[in-house]
């Protein structure tokens, strides 16, 4: 089970609350999948936020708030400070981002808010890109666990750069890694999990899926699997043959 | 004082940020603040006294990914 910042979750699932058909759907999900950490937000106070924070209480899980949206390192900051007075915990799932359209993290910002989160007292738990110089200097900030995007958020096309992921598994061995967005089929999840990752967090692919609950068990399922292939240790792919059923003893029939 | 309360502009008397956010239906809701962009811990709003056109942000836990 992943370790973040000395807490021990009990699932590598981390599951969105958001884009679901309704509540309890949400709820059904999460039941289903026995996902470890719930993400949410903060947002204007229309009037359903108390009925959210019942809801969200009622899963039973550790719950990350997110600075989703945020520009600045100033919104950013003054997002987490809400957010631990709120939801009362020091996690915080950092996100800014500079391009609307890939929602691609604006690491010059990421970098320097998780640095005046930390010295703050947060638990950062950055949304980035698998760089490696990004990601070192996120850890030199203070950040003890990171999350790279597999794919742009909401787009579902997977693990984009599996070399890149894998390299970042590699130079930085004893470090909680999540793959965090893109994820968009129970197969993306296991092979983030066969590269050796930690945790997987996604949303849309369950919250959006024709049967949300269903999918949540499929990722849940997918991940479990990669886990346990990740640990037994895989063949390395080669390009001739090689036959399984042995040659010695073969009756000489022709 | 006119303040803009979650990005509407609002009439309200205060003085405090706690007074404002009961005249603003808000007192009993479990709510963040932030105020002219900065954060405003739940403690500090009785004592802080709101100005013409200061920006009151309101927030509470909603769905997210």
């Amino acid at each position: 089970m992943p370790v973040f910042y000395g807490t021990a979750v009990e699932s590598p699932l981390m599951l969105g609350t958001a884009q679901y058909p309704s509540p309890a759907i949400m709820a059904q999900a999460f039941r289903a999948s026995r996902a470890g950490i719930a993400t949410v937000s903060l947002r204007r106070e229309g009037g359903a936020g108390q009925d959210f924070h019942n809801l969200i209480k009622d899963l039973g899980v550790p719950v990350l708030p997110n600075t989703a949206g945020c520009h600045s390192v100033r919104e950013a900051v003054t997002t987490a400070q809400m957010a631990r007075e709120l939801f009362e915990t020091p996690w915080i799932k950092l996100e800014v981002i500079r391009d609307d359209d890939t929602l691609c993290p604006d690491v010059i910002a990421l970098v320097e808010a998780a640095r005046l989160l930390s010295d703050d007292g947060f638990q950062v738990f950055p949304y980035c890109t698998e760089d490696l110089s990004v990601c070192g200097r996120l850890l030199d900030a203070g950040c003890q666990v990171l999350m790279p995007w597999g794919a742009p958020i909401g787009s579902g096309r997977g693990l984009n750069n599996p070399y890149g992921l894998r390299s970042l598994r590699a130079h930085f061995p004893d470090v909680p890694l999540v793959v965090d967005a893109g994820i968009g089929l129970p197969s993306h999840a296991a092979q983030a999990m066969e590269l050796g990752y930690d945790a997987v967090l996604l949303n849309t692919a369950v919250a959006k899926a024709g049967d949300p609950v269903a999918m949540a068990r499929a990722m849940a399922l997918a991940i479990e699997a990669g886990q346990l292939a990740r640990r037994a240790g895989a063949i390395e792919p080669r390009d001739m043959a090689a036959p399984s059923t042995p040659l010695f003893g073969m009756a000489v029939l022709g | 004082m006119k303040i803009t309360l979650n990005g509407e502009m609002r009439d309200l008397t205060g003085p405090t940020v706690q007074d404002a956010l009961v005249q603003a239906g808000l007192g009993a809701a479990k709510v963040a603040t932030a105020l002219n962009g900065a954060f405003l811990p739940a403690a500090a709003r009785a004592e802080t006294t709101l100005k013409d056109g200061d920006a009151l942000e309101v927030v509470a836990p909603m769905q997210g990914g």
